[in-house]
C-alpha cells in the first residue's frame, strides 16, 4: 500500500493534498473559532472581489424618494438620507477597505520587516539608527501621529496607507530584529557563510524565509488594527471622500441620524468593519498558536 | 529615588528632541506647501507669498528649525485661522475636558478590567475566564466610534437614560467655576451637586466608550500576569505555609501580578489618546482632539501641528510618570541610566 503511494506521483500528491487537509481539519477542531474566522475570511475577500458586481443597486445612484427608509426586503439595510442602498454601499465598500489595508500591511512589511531584519542581523549602526527612528514613533500616540502625517502629505487614500504603514513600523520592526538576532549565529547561517555567501545574500535567502511565519502572524494582526485605523482616519473627514462608499465614512455619515432614531445607517457599515477587525484578530491569533504555541495567553 | 528620577528625566531628552524634529518635519519638509496650508483654502499667489514670509520660510531649512524651536521655547505655537487666537491658549483651555474625559475611561476600564483578569486567572478554565477571553477579542475588535454611536443610541434614543451627546454639560447648567477644570471635581468643590450630576451623565457614555475600547490589553495582560504569578515558587510557599487563598491572592500574588499591567499602561494610554479624538468626536466633547479635527477639516493647520506636538509630549510624560511609579511599586527594579 505505502509503496504504490510511493512510486505513483499522482497518489504522492493527493497524499500530500490529504495531508494538508487533514491537518486544516486538526486545526480547526482544535479551535473552531479560527475555522469560523477563515470561512469569514473568505467570506470578506468573495465581497472584496465581486462584491461591485453583484450588488442590485448603484451605490452612488440616489433616489430621494426613498431616502430614510428602514430595513426592508427591496433595501436589505434600508437607504440613507440620499435614498442609496446602504447593502450595496457596505458590500461594495470592503474592497477599498480591504485594499488600504492591505497595501499599508504590504508597505510596512516591505520597510519594517527588512529594517528590524537587518538591525536584528547586523547590530551595531544599522539597529541603533533603526532603533531611533522605532522609538521616535512609539513616542507620539499612534492614532495621533497618523492625523498629523495624513494631514501633512496631503487628504488622500494614498496618505492614509502611508500613514498607517508608518505607525505600525515598530511593531514590525520589534520582532523581525529580535527573530533576526537569534538565528544571527544559527548553524544553517554559518554554514551559508562558510561556503561563501555574502552577508546579504544569507539575509536574504537563509535569515528571512526562516522569519516569514511569524511575520505573516504578525502580517494577520496587525490587518485588523490597520481597516480600524484606515477607518477611524476617515470617519474624522480624512482620506476617503464622500461620495466613495467606505465604512468609516458612511458611519460618520449615519452617526447625526442615530439621535433621531435611524439607527441603520451607521450601524450596519460599523458591523461590517467590526466583523472584519474580528476576523482579522482571531485569525491572527489562531495563526499564531499554530506557529508559535509558546506565545498563546 | 531622586537620583534615580533624574536618571529617567535624562533619557527623556532625546526623545523629546526626536518629537519635536518630527513636527517640524511634518509640516516644513514633506511635499506639500505649508504657507498654502497656513494661508488657508482661500489664499491668492500674493497672500501665499507674504505667509512664506511672514512664517519664514524663505529662509534655509536649518535657520526655520532653530526658529521653530525658539517659538516652542517661548510657547508659541502659532495662531489658528479660523479662530484667530493663539494655538497654546485654546489647547489650554481645552485641556481639561478631554484629560478628564481620558482619565474617567481609564479609570472605569481598570475598575472593570483588573478583577475580570484575576477571576478569569484564578478560576481558569470557567465561564468568568471564557467571558474575559471574549471581552478582550470582541474589545479590540470595536471600532470606538462604532461602540459610542451604538451606546448613544441605546440609552439615548431607545431608552431614554442618557442626557443628548452634545458636550460636557446640557444647555441649562452653567458650568462650576473653575479650579482644576475638571467639571467633576470644581462641583463637589462648590458643593454645586446638581451640576455634578449633570456633568457626570454627559460624562459617562463617552467615558464608557473608551472604557470598553481599553478594557481588552489590561483584562488580557492582568490575566496572563496573575497566571504566571501564580504558578510561581513563592505562591506555591505561601500556600504551603497554610496562608488563606485570599491571602495569598491579593497579599502575594496580585501586588506582583500588577507590574506588567503598570507597563502595559504606557501602550494602554497611546490607544486611549488616539482614541479620545474620535469619541470627542461622537459625542461633540469640546477637548483638544475635537479641536484638531475642526481644523483639520478647515485645513488649518497650526492646531493641528500643535495638537500632534501637545499629544506627544502628555505621552512622553506619561510614560514617565508610569516609570517612576513602576520604581515605587518595584524596589527592586533600578532605573538604568
Amino acid at each position: 500500500m505505502s509503496d504504490t503511494v510511493l512510486h505513483n506521483p499522482a497518489a504522492r500528491r493527493g497524499s500530500a493534498a490529504g495531508a494538508l487537509l487533514r491537518h486544516a481539519r486538526y486545526v480547526v477542531s482544535e479551535n473552531p473559532v479560527t475555522g469560523l474566522a477563515f470561512a469569514l475570511f473568505l467570506l470578506i475577500a468573495l465581497c472584496a472581489l465581486i462584491g461591485p458586481y453583484v450588488v442590485p443597486y448603484d451605490p452612488l445612484a440616489s433616489d430621494t424618494a426613498a431616502a430614510l427608509k428602514p430595513p426592508s426586503l427591496a433595501h436589505w439595510f434600508g437607504t440613507d438620507q440620499l435614498g442609496r442602498d446602504i447593502f450595496s454601499r457596505v458590500i461594495v465598500a470592503t474592497r477599498l477597505d480591504f485594499v488600504i489595508a492591505l497595501s499599508s500591511v504590504a508597505l510596512v512589511f516591505a520597510m519594517g520587516g527588512l529594517a528590524g531584519v537587518a538591525a536584528g542581523y547586523f547590530g551595531g549602526w544599522t539597529d541603533r539608527i533603526v532603533g531611533r527612528i522605532s522609538d521616535t514613533i512609539m513616542a507620539f500616540p499612534l492614532f495621533v501621529l497618523a492625523m498629523g502625517i495624513v494631514a501633512a502629505l496631503g487628504n488622500t487614500v494614498t496618505n492614509i496607507v502611508i500613514a498607517t504603514a508608518i505607525i505600525n513600523f515598530p511593531l514590525y520592526v520589534r520582532v523581525a530584529r529580535a527573530e533576526a538576532n537569534v538565528r544571527r549565529e544559527a548553524g544553517f547561517v554559518q554554514a551559508a557563510r562558510l561556503s561563501g555567501n555574502g552577508e546579504f545574500r544569507i539575509l536574504l535567502t537563509q535569515i528571512l524565509p526562516n522569519i516569514m511565519p511569524i511575520m505573516m502572524v504578525q502580517i494577520s494582526l496587525t490587518m485588523g488594527y490597520a481597516i480600524l485605523n484606515a477607518a477611524g482616519l476617515s470617519f474624522i473627514g480624512l482620506g476617503v471622500r464622500p461620495p466613495t462608499p467606505e465604512w468609516g465614512i458612511m458611519v460618520a455619515e449615519g452617526a447625526g441620524n442615530i439621535i433621531s432614531g435611524e439607527w441603520w445607517i451607521a450601524l450596519f457599515p460599523g458591523a461590517a468593519l467590526m466583523l472584519a477587525v474580528f476576523c482579522f484578530n482571531l485569525l491572527g491569533d489562531g495563526l499564531r498558536d499554530l506557529v508559535d504555541p509558546q506565545r498563546r495567553t | 529615588m531622586l537620583a534615580t528620577l533624574g536618571k529617567r528625566l535624562v533619557t527623556v531628552i532625546p526623545t523629546l528632541v526626536g518629537v519635536v524634529i518630527v513636527t517640524f518635519l511634518l509640516t516644513r519638509v514633506l511635499p506639500g506647501d505649508p504657507a498654502v496650508y497656513f494661508a488657508g483654502p482661500a489664499a491668492t499667489p500674493q497672500s501665499i507669498a507674504e505667509v512664506r514670509k511672514s512664517l519664514g520660510l524663505d529662509r534655509p531649512l536649518p535657520e526655520q528649525f532653530v526658529r521653530y524651536v525658539n517659538d516652542l521655547a517661548h510657547g508659541n505655537l502659532g495662531n489658528s485661522l479660523s479662530t484667530g487666537q493663539p494655538v497654546v491658549q485654546e489647547l489650554k483651555s481645552r485641556l481639561p475636558a478631554s484629560a478628564e474625559l481620558t482619565l474617567s475611561g481609564l479609570l472605569l476600564s481598570l475598575l472593570i478590567a483588573v478583577p475580570l483578569g484575576i477571576l478569569a486567572a484564578v478560576r481558569q478554565g470557567s465561564w468568568i475566564d471564557h467571558l474575559c477571553r471574549i471581552v478582550a477579542t470582541a474589545g479590540v475588535s470595536l471600532p470606538v466610534f462604532f461602540t459610542g454611536l451604538l451606546l448613544v443610541y441605546i440609552f439615548y434614543f431607545v431608552l431614554g437614560w442618557a442626557p443628548s451627546p452634545i458636550g460636557r454639560l446640557d444647555a441649562f447648567a452653567t458650568a462650576p467655576a473653575s479650579l482644576t477644570g475638571f467639571y467633576l471635581i470644581d462641583s463637589l468643590l462648590a458643593r454645586d451637586f446638581e451640576t455634578f450630576r449633570a456633568a457626570l451623565a454627559q460624562l459617562i457614555l463617552p467615558a464608557v466608550t473608551l472604557a470598553v475600547f481599553s478594557l481588552a490589553p489590561i483584562a488580557r495582560i492582568t490575566r496572563a500576569s496573575m497566571l504566571a504569578v501564580l504558578a510561581s515558587d513563592f505562591v506555591r510557599t505561601a500556600r504551603a505555609s497554610g496562608l488563606s487563598t485570599r491571602t495569598v491572592i491579593i497579599t502575594y500574588a496580585f501586588r506582583n501580578a500588577m507590574l506588567p499591567v503598570i507597563t502595559t499602561l504606557g501602550m494602554v494610554f497611546s490607544f486611549l489618546l488616539g482614541a479620545n479624538v474620535l469619541v470627542e468626536k461622537v459625542f461633540a466633547w469640546p477637548g483638544i482632539g475635537s479641536y484638531a479635527v475642526e481644523a483639520l477639516i478647515a485645513s488649518d493647520f497650526a492646531p493641528v501641528q500643535g495638537f500632534v506636538l501637545a499629544m506627544a509630549i502628555l505621552y512622553v510624560a506619561l510614560n514617565l510618570a508610569i516609570d517612576v511609579l513602576y520604581g515605587l511599586i518595584d524596589p527592586r527594579v533600578r532605573l538604568e541610566g
